[in-house]
Order: structure tokens, then C-alpha cells, then sequence
């Protein structure tokens, strides 16, 4: 395959569009959600452009619009976004021969889809020592992507009303879906997921977003520790 | 609105931003265990899994395990499409088309 940083760049914004795809219908659910909670246009394209984090501003607009003090929305933006220093893990092998210049963008984009997009990649162009270019062409793809439909969230909350209650918000559980599913091939993983997912149920309503850590981990934890015993039986 | 919104969103992205940074930053003096190393490859799908689980299954904050409930048939669809086919773009096209179809035409 060709491996110069501009063919690299545009296969991931390629890689990117069928989350784009999904992520549109969210930006435009939170555009309309962040004016209803009382925000105004240059606030909630700040959220979008500065902080750039889908599911955190999210419950951040949630929890101004419910009136919540300053100090808690900063924490549940730590507990919900902390997943990022996992990715920021898996990724660290190969952004250790980068300069600066490029681990901050790098770091900044950093987000689910992105991840998902770009860390395929890795695995599957390992001769390449020019991958961050792929991840840097998701990302751009995905920021403007995002950035664009939380602008048309906000022209349409403004013009279109209930269009909050269109259900625009099943698309970000449609794209999470199609990113996991593939992962789902053997026992570890299978039981990781599942342990996960019973336990989000439960634990939905903790405060805090508190619940969606303790769930992944639990998970991560299963998936480990039944990867180690199914080893341990092979080896003995 | 009784917080400075502009402090927040300063504050949120200098929290966001440093989770995602701080171990690039130090890229060179960070070397993770290889048991953690293993464990990461089950955090994706993890930590998707424990945002649209709830979700789906519980849209407006209470369990919801109806045909009444468009997010959970829309999700059916979508998981055995992403199962069956394993292309993410086939899953969201398909499964959005079917949700909205269900929550307009049969709802």
C-alpha cells in the first residue's frame, strides 16, 4: 500500500466517515440540547471546538441545565473521560518517536471514534512509520465533522421545535454498537463485554457518571483475568 | 445561570485535555506493564459497551424491555447487522433507518 503522509491522511479521513455517519445526528442532538439548557451559541461551539468531547458535554449540559455547581461538572468530566487515558495507553507505543508538535494535536483528538478508526491501522500497516498520519486525518475529519453538526444543532434548535425528542441520540448507540460488535470473537472478550454491560444497568444510577467507570473496568477486569486462567489451562 | 459558563468550558477542556496528553507527553519515560498492556485491548469495547448499553435499555433513565421501547429494537437490529456483517457504516445506516421507521411508522 502507499504509504505517504497524504495518502495516509485521506485514508483516514476515509476510515472516518462511517463514524462521522453516526457522530453527525449527535452533534446536531447536542447543539439543540446545549441552547435548551440555557447556553448560548458561542458557549455551546466552545464546548464542541475547545473541549471536543461528545459524551462529556453531554452530561455537562445535563448538569447545568439541572442546575448543578461548577465543581461536580469538572468531575464528571474527569470520571467520564478518563476512558481517554486507556486509549492514551494502547497508543503509546506508537507515538513515542513522535516530536511534541505532533503528541499534542495527536493528544487532543483523542477521542472513541478516533481511537476506533486509527488504532487499526496500526495493527494491520506495522511496516509504516508514518501511521500518525492516518490518526491525524481521522481525527481533523472527525473534529470538523462534529463541529459542523453541533452549528446546525444550534440553527435548528433555534427554528425546529421537539426536534430534541427525534430520538437523533440512537445514533451514537448505533455507531458504538458497530465499533464493538467485531471485537466480540472470543470467551475473554465475550464475558469482558457482557460483564460490562449487565453492570451499567445496574450501576446506572449512581452519581456522577460513576457507575460507567466502575462498569469498565469490572469488564476489563473479567476479560483479563479469563484471558490468564484459559492460558494457564493451555500451557499446563 | 448561576455558574460562569465560559470558566467551565475552560475548565473542561484543561481537564479533558490533560487526561489525553498526559501520557503522550512523557511518551519516552512511560513504559506500561505487559499485564496492563493486555488488559487495555478490553477497554474500548468495555467502556462503549457501558455507554450504550444503559442507553438503549434504559433511554428514559428507567429499564425498558418493551417492543414499545424504539432504542432497544433499533440496537437488535444494529447488533445482528454488526455481527452478521461486521461494517460499522452498514450497522449505523441500517439500524437508524429501522429505529426511525419503528419509533414513526409503528409507534
Amino acid at each position: 500500500m502507499n504509504n505517504s503522509p497524504k495518502s495516509l491522511f485521506f485514508k483516514g479521513v476515509v476510515d472516518a466517515l462511517p463514524l462521522i455517519v453516526g457522530g453527525v445526528p449527535f452533534g446536531i442532538i447536542f447543539g439543540t440540547l446545549a441552547l435548551n439548557a440555557g447556553l448560548d451559541m458561542w458557549q455551546t461551539i466552545g464546548l464542541s471546538s475547545i473541549v471536543f468531547a461528545g459524551s462529556a458535554q453531554f452530561v455537562a449540559v445535563g448538569m447545568i441545565a439541572a442546575g448543578t455547581s461548577l465543581g461536580f461538572i469538572v468531575g464528571a468530566t474527569i470520571i467520564v473521560n478518563l476512558r481517554h487515558l486507556i486509549y492514551a495507553a494502547s497508543l503509546l507505543p506508537h507515538v513515542k518517536h513522535l516530536p511534541q508538535r505532533w503528541r499534542l494535536p495527536l493528544g487532543f483528538l483523542l477521542i472513541d471514534e478516533v481511537y476506533a478508526a486509527t488504532y487499526p491501522n496500526y495493527l494491520t500497516n506495522q511496516g509504516s512509520t508514518k501511521n500518525h498520519w492516518h490518526y491525524l486525518g481521522v481525527g481533523t475529519a472527525f473534529y470538523c465533522s462534529w463541529n459542523v453538526a453541533t452549528l446546525i444543532g444550534i440553527f435548528f434548535g433555534a427554528n425546529i421545535d421537539g426536534i430534541a425528542n427525534w430520538g437523533l441520540d440512537f445514533a451514537m448507540s448505533a455507531t458504538f454498537i458497530g465499533m464493538v460488535m467485531p471485537h466480540l470473537i472470543n470467551k475473554p472478550m465475550i464475558a469482558g463485554v457482557l460483564t460490562s454491560a449487565i453492570l451499567a444497568v445496574l450501576t446506572y444510577t449512581l452519581p456522577h457518571k460513576i457507575g460507567l467507570v466502575i462498569s469498565a473496568i469490572a469488564g476489563m477486569a473479567v476479560g483479563y483475568l479469563l484471558e490468564q486462567v484459559i492460558a494457564q489451562k493451555e500451557s499446563s | 445561570m448561576n455558574i460562569n459558563i465560559w470558566l467551565l468550558i475552560g475548565l473542561m477542556a484543561l481537564v479533558t485535555f490533560t487526561i489525553r496528553y498526559a501520557l503522550f507527553a512523557r511518551a519516552n519515560a512511560v513504559t506500561l506493564p505487559a499485564k496492563l498492556e493486555r488488559a487495555l485491548k478490553y477497554s474500548a469495547p468495555c467502556v462503549l459497551t457501558a455507554i450504550w448499553v444503559p442507553a438503549v435499555m434504559m433511554p428514559q433513565g428507567e429499564l425498558a424491555i418493551t417492543l414499545n421501547n424504539p432504542y432497544l429494537v433499533g440496537a437488535a437490529v444494529a447488533i445482528a447487522i454488526a455481527l452478521w456483517k461486521k461494517n460499522v457504516l452498514l450497522t449505523i445506516v441500517t439500524s437508524m433507518l429501522c429505529f426511525f421507521l419503528y419509533k414513526w411508522l409503528v409507534l
